[in-house]
């Protein structure tokens, strides 16, 4: 972007009132005109959070309660615990999200280490493949597999370990990991794939120079592959870091059940739960408005710290 | 580079490391084959849980019996609508659009540039965004699930890029030839594009067949469930369509009967293996495309 600005400028300037300027704006206006309905136009929405907004009836019907819903989220005393245990799962869920960041760049440095080709291509393909199935299939996959009819108990019944069924599923212990578990089985090889092409893009010399030297090794793993990494993983730490309260709907939608809800409600989970299942919209309301602005407070924090420390904004 | 001895160190991390990702990789594969061998398997055995590793009495009335269920049809519809049709308007639209932003004539182009590509990095929330939906009347109609997607900024990104990275020439001489902004565009523009747009509608194909959020949020009426959200609705009625079959069949127990009627298991996981079945089909072939995706991606200024 930046140097595609550079180059614009250093070129003579057309014509102040060349026609086809215009000409061209006008094709894309209708593209614009989308872009302006569904990103800024909902954005008129953020009203309703100051009005008590009952669905049937129209919004000039309704009472103004100011910041009634805003007090009330810090305030009413069963509304704050709940938030409460609710920014713990997304905290929680976010800071394993970013603990097991590293995974993906101990996968590409190993997977770097395997020589031989065929199996290589093999297991690049294959832990690569859960990423493009939806989070409904993974949960078929999930019930499939531990539900209380499902495979590990089946063996574990043939097995004669066990008797009764386990409640894998249906169950609010190891919530966070089981999640983590999810999402890591999901996300893995794809993640891992950025990091194996940066380490295509090292120089062979150095492997070679640093051998001759007498490196073995793990010392040219240690020395050479994971320092040329870590641009990478920076700017995937710090996109990590402004998307954290965004931990999304998907995933925690189909995995969530009447007795996982306290551990499995994400601040997503929790929006969609009160406002379109509760039908509290004005609240609802008022909780992603809060979190979309600490979103991009978030994310101009993260900008200034990349710009600040590499010299370059992830924006 | 030269060749060293392996030492006893480096012998045994290779054991480790190849046993690490052939256990992973098989766990990254095995799901899938469970599901398709449980399918074709006779359904008692399948709903005992004794088919873990091979098939046992192989029969097709499964998928003949999805023929019959309610509803499937139609979500099969709604589902390869959506991805034929998103996919092309989100193709020509990023493509056209990637094109007009490279014009450096068009009328305050850096302003309007900006106008969509930071749309990347906010939201409305749910409720705002549900609210416009019905404001707009999309709600409960097929196009709430492909007019909010046409334009996507990080897609026009990615095709502005590359036509920046083409020869200026190329549109230049089409333009002494007499050629309009639309003949560059689409004899010029879109044939020599043709990798980056691939790359573009496998990721827009992939994301509108597997999302369910569009169908969860904007969509009560059950002619136009998407099939995501139809095995979604299976999966929580597993328990409750089993007893109901269950029910209608203790009067007849013969084996045979047995091994081909319908279960919630058997219906749930056929379901399952349709929905995958189109990813699983296109992938291989296309997995090189993703791989540029995300390279072209990670790299944008």
């Amino acid at each position: 972007m930046k140097k595609s600005k550079a180059a614009a400028k250093s070129q003579p300037l057309p014509k102040a009132k060349d026609k086809r300027g215009l000409q061209y704006f006008l094709w894309i206006v209708p593209f614009l005109i989308l872009v302006f309905l569904f990103s800024y136009f909902p954005l008129h929405g953020w009203i309703y959070a100051f009005f008590d907004y009952k669905p049937p009836r129209s919004l000039s019907d309704c009472d103004f309660v100011g910041l009634q819903w805003f007090q009330m989220l810090f305030t009413n005393k069963t509304q704050v615990s709940q938030l409460i245990q609710v920014m713990k799962n997304t905290f929680a869920m976010s800071l394993l999200g970013i603990a097991t960041s590293i995974l993906p760049v101990a996968f590409a440095i190993f997977l770097n280490e395997i020589k031989c080709k065929w199996f290589k291509t093999f297991v690049q393909t294959f832990t690569t493949l859960p990423n493009f199935i939806s989070w409904v299939l993974v949960y078929s996959v999930a019930f499939s597999l531990f539900s209380s009819t499902g495979m590990v108990n089946g063996f574990l019944e043939n097995m004669g370990i066990i008797t009764d069924p386990i409640k894998f599923l249906d169950n609010d212990s190891h919530t966070y990991l089981w999640m983590l578990m999810w999402n890591t089985w999901k996300g893995l090889g794809w993640g891992a794939i950025m990091y194996l092409a940066s380490i295509a893009g090292i120089d062979q010399e150095q492997y070679e120079a640093a051998s001759i030297d007498g490196a073995n090794r793990f010392q040219l793993m240690r020395h050479i592959t994971l320092p040329a990494l870590m641009p990478t993983f920076f700017i995937m730490l710090m996109l990590a870091i402004s998307n954290f309260l965004n931990n999304g709907l998907d995933q925690y939608f189909v995995f969530q059940n009447s007795f996982n809800k306290e551990h499995i409600q994400v601040l997503d989970l929790y929006v969609y739960n009160i406002g379109m299942t509760g039908s509290s919209y004005s609240l609802a309301t008022a909780i992603s408005m809060l979190k979309s602005i600490v979103s991009v407070a978030l994310l101009t924090i993260v900008n200034y710290i990349s710009k600040k420390t590499r010299g370059e904004s992830i924006v | 580079m030269k060749k060293k001895k392996p030492t006893a160190a480096d012998q045994t991390f290779n054991v480790f490391n190849y046993l690490l990702f052939g256990i992973f990789t098989l766990i990254c594969i095995y799901p899938f084959y469970y599901m398709v061998i449980n399918t074709i398997s006779a359904n008692d055995l399948s709903a005992a849980g004794s088919i873990n590793f091979l098939p046992k009495g192989l029969h097709m009335d499964n998928y003949k019996a999805l023929l019959e269920i309610k509803g499937l049809g139609s979500a099969a519809l709604v589902s390869i609508g959506k991805t034929v049709i998103g996919t092309v308007l989100t193709v020509l639209s990023s493509a056209f659009l990637g094109f007009m932003f490279t014009q450096d004539k068009m009328w305050k182009r850096k302003f309007w540039y900006r106008f969509v590509v930071i749309t990347m990095y906010f939201n409305a929330g749910l409720i705002p965004m549900f609210l416009t939906m019905k404001n707009l009347h999309l709600t409960n109609t097929f196009w709430v699930y492909v007019i909010p997607t046409i334009v996507q900024p990080f897609n026009i990104i990615l095709v502005k890029t590359y036509v920046e990275s083409l020869p200026k020439a190329l549109q230049e001489a089409a333009e002494i030839d007499g050629a309009g902004i639309f003949k560059v565009f689409y004899k010029v523009v879109l044939p020599t594009c043709t990798p980056i747009l691939a790359t573009v509608a496998i990721f827009s194909a992939v994301n509108q067949w597997n999302s369910y959020q569009d169908t969860l949020i904007y969509v009560t009426e059950q002619k136009l469930y998407s099939l995501q959200y139809l095995l979604y609705t299976y999966i929580n009625q597993a328990s409750s369509l089993a007893a109901m079959v269950k029910n209608s069949g203790t009067a007849a127990v013969s084996a045979a009967a047995l091994a081909t009627q319908q279960t919630g298991t058997s219906i749930r996981m056929t379901v399952s293996v349709i929905v995958v079945l189109p990813i699983l089909c296109i992938y291989p072939m296309f997995q090189r495309f993703f791989v540029k995706g995300i390279m072209i991606g990670s790299v944008k200024g």
